[in-house]
């Protein structure tokens, strides 16, 4: 009875489905884990290792750390710096303080929408750009201003206009199709 | 050491080990308001209604201040009464405020402090987008119903689950206005490590986690003319239900629960405290084989549905040191099911239905657990039909009409109302383990049991340990209540730090008494339940299991070689 359970199809949340490779955050774990106050830099680091805090990656540093699911979950969604789902290649960081407020960071926001085809917070179904709302980026003198970050590093784009913030979408996309 | 003391709104008020000012200003007599404090979990000072002014018009929080010596303090000025009421109408705003179809209506602290303070208007209202009912419900657990758009984030059920329970199932996710108190991914409390003790419920003041109600489909049992409703009272239901009706808290209501119960139509009804009995002849029949055998010990009782669940969350190794005995519950379902299935034992063609009322919110889960199908492997059927807690059950008798203080006392049927004193102790921790030792003990007089009671088996502490002698050794034995105690034991066992012949574990703490199933309570009440158990033992002329006359011809009549199918379990973990 109970090897009929035991197929892959299996939707319990168990690890026995699990095939993330766990050895760079178990050196992370390692390293932190006796450390008072030491979760929110081992979600960072986590983080920094796998693009976005997995169901996966929580249980296991749960399991490690002995912090509960819950409390790490709650950790996670109550920083705007952490996020539970993976991102696009290029995370597009909107600038939304209140230079660029001014200067139209709004239009910007709605040509990066139709553009792309989603909304602050999610992923264009080609997973290539993620778009984040963001609180000032600090450079106020390009404002409107937006940074892309990937694996490439980080790029700012100061002085949007609607036009020219559609130019730079389609550069990266067409750079990507090579 | 002169007296302290404190000067409340002008008068002097003495105090000694009192851990802050509210507990002082409680003990003057004024009942200071409050949604997150609880003397057993720790200050989190969040709800701010306990704040009090000090002689220099500041505000402070009375819960989490300690008194000092010649401290001034008011605990009704205009300030004060006007920043409670602001906290509360603030809390209103936000609120799902349907109170007439609420199941906490009536019961509810949120409720009734509006209407102490004599809220009558929110001016921050739903057109403001305040009011919170975007959430759903979560039905997913068998035990307890969480609804979020009733919660007033006071922080009580994260505590009593992570500091009490060591299980942290819930904390609080998101922030500001978001701010929610949910699973881990805000997943269905079911697919969590829960483990349905049901203590959230026991402390939430609104209705934001309550018992999970299933008083209409024993209604619909009650209604059925081809059902033959059987129902069994666990023992600790007996000294909670009558502080429903506002009896004194403590006082053994057991006669007035079955004539309650005759007239709202249930067909017979029967004690858990009889299987209680049986429990306690097959888990230290197991007990001694283990001891002569060397088998592997400690040997840790089972009785209690969130400790086996928490046993296999956090230590399936220990899965094998678990008695093999079902609870009272599963042993009174499957032996009655069996006695019901003989055609000598019908009295006609109806289907027998056995309800539990119990004072546990886990009882619920284990009901629903495929290992408690003994006698349903043709039907399909599960053992016990039905659990209600304490709380439904006074629901019940509400509904009904039911003048519970003007009964008439009734005694429950037999043969299966019969029990010892060993079996109606099972309700209060250290109550299975005594039972046990009147079963162990060579003499069974007065004074060997008086004994005992003062080896350091009774008492509300959360972990108990002792030693009794048993023929040429000596056994330790140790009683734990409340998840973190018990992980604490564990940690010590594992380590080699400490050895036990036997724990008893009660998930709850102070036992069954404390249920989360049972009108909520304070430590005070909880000793009155206590009490009142053990009273009912002093009052019962049969002390230990084997006195009750009906365990032998059961034995003989009923169980006969299927002791092992209808009393014992091995929980199927995967």
């Amino acid at each position: 009875m109970q090897s009929q359970k035991e197929t892959k199809n299996c939707t319990c949340t168990c690890s026995c489905n699990d095939d993330t490779d766990y050895y760079a955050l178990d050196e992370i774990l390692a390293e932190y884990k006796d450390m008072q106050g030491n979760l929110i830099i081992i979600l960072q680091k986590a983080q920094e290792i796998y693009g976005y805090l997995s169901r996966e990656v929580i249980r296991h540093i749960s399991q490690v750390t002995g912090y509960t699911q819950a409390k790490i979950y709650g950790v996670a969604t109550f920083y705007t710096q952490f996020r539970l789902a993976p991102i696009g290649k290029n995370l597009i960081m909107l600038c939304q303080g209140t230079a660029c407020h001014v200067n139209g960071s709004k239009d910007i926001e709605e040509a990066i929408c139709s553009e792309l085809n989603i909304q602050d917070g999610e992923t264009t179904e080609d997973g290539l750009f993620t778009l984040n709302n963001v609180a000032c980026l600090g450079c106020c003198s390009l404002a409107p201003v937006m940074m892309i970050s990937s694996s490439e590093g980080e790029e700012t784009y100061g002085k949007l206009t609607k036009d020219s913030v559609k130019e730079i979408l389609k550069k990266i996309k067409a750079e990507a199709e090579k | 050491m002169s007296q302290n003391y404190m000067i409340i709104n002008g008068e002097k008020v003495p105090y000694t080990d009192e851990r802050n000012i509210l507990e002082v200003v409680r003990k003057a007599g004024i009942d200071l308001p409050t949604f997150c404090y609880y003397s057993d979990l720790s200050i989190y000072g969040a709800c701010r209604m306990c704040i009090v002014e000090d002689n220099r018009g500041g505000i402070i929080t009375s819960c989490s201040t300690p008194p000092k010596n010649g401290m001034e303090i008011k605990t009704n000025t205009p300030k004060l009464h006007k920043h409670r009421k602001l906290i509360l109408k603030l809390l209103l705003s936000s609120h799902c405020r349907e109170c007439t179809t609420c199941s906490k209506s009536g019961d509810c602290r949120l409720q009734d402090l509006a209407r102490r303070f004599g809220i009558q208007q929110i001016k921050f209202d739903k057109t403001q987008k305040a009011y919170k009912d975007e959430y759903t419900i979560d039905r997913s657990s068998p035990s307890i119903t969480r609804d979020p758009n009733k919660c007033i984030q006071c922080g009580d059920c994260v505590r009593m689950c992570s500091e009490n329970q060591n299980v942290g199932a819930i904390d609080f996710a998101l922030r500001g206005y978001e701010l929610m108190v949910c699973p881990a991914f805000d997943d269905p409390i079911a697919e969590t490590d829960c483990v349905n003790c049901g203590q959230c419920a026991a402390v939430c003041p609104t209705a934001a986690i309550v018992v999970n109600n299933q008083v209409e489909e024993a209604w619909k049992a009650i209604y059925d003319k081809n059902k033959r409703v059987v129902v069994q009272i666990a023992p600790a239901v007996r000294v909670a239900l009558g502080e429903e009706f506002d009896l004194p808290p403590g006082e053994s209501v057991m006669p007035l629960i079955v004539a309650a119960m005759r007239k709202i139509g249930f067909d017979e009804i029967y004690d858990t405290s009889f299987s209680a009995d049986l429990t306690v002849i097959e888990e230290s029949n197991e007990f001694l084989e283990k001891l002569k055998s060397g088998a592997k010990l400690p040997l840790f009782t089972s009785c209690c549905p969130g400790w086996i669940k928490y046993v296999e969350n956090r230590h399936p190794d220990l899965l094998p040191q678990i008695s093999s005995c079902k609870s009272p519950m599963g042993m009174f379902s499957s032996v009655f099911k069996e006695y019901a299935s003989k055609p000598e034992n019908k009295m006609d063609d109806r289907e027998t239905f056995v309800i539990a009322i119990m004072p546990c919110t886990a009882k619920k889960y284990e009901a629903s657990r495929e290992e408690f199908k003994t006698n349903g492997k043709v039907d399909g059927k599960y053992d016990t039909d039905l659990v209600l807690t304490t709380q439904e059950l006074a629901n019940m008798i509400w509904e009904a009409g039911v003048e519970f203080n003007e009964l008439v006392p009734e005694a429950s049927d037999m043969p299966f109302g019969m029990y010892s004193g060993a079996g109606v102790i099972f309700g209060v921790t250290g109550g299975v383990t005594e039972a046990v030792i009147r079963r162990l003990v060579p003499t069974k007089d007065h004074t060997t049991f008086n004994n005992i009671t003062y080896s350091g088996v009774r008492g509300l502490e959360g972990v108990k340990v002792f030693e009794i002698p048993y023929g040429d050794r000596t056994l330790k034995l140790a009683v734990v209540s409340g998840l973190k105690n018990t992980e604490e034991l564990i940690q010590k066992v594992k380590s080699g730090e400490e050895h036990y012949d036997f724990i008893e574990v009660m998930a709850c703490p102070t036992g069954c008494i404390g249920g989360g199933g049972q009108p909520q309570s304070s430590r005070e009440t909880k000793t009155l339940r206590a009490q009142g158990l053990y009273s009912t033992d002093k009052m019962t002329r049969i002390k230990h299991s084997d006195a009750n006359p009906i365990i032998e011809p059961i034995y003989k009549d009923i169980i006969k070689d299927k002791a092992h199918e209808l009393l014992h379990v091995h929980y199927n973990h995967k």
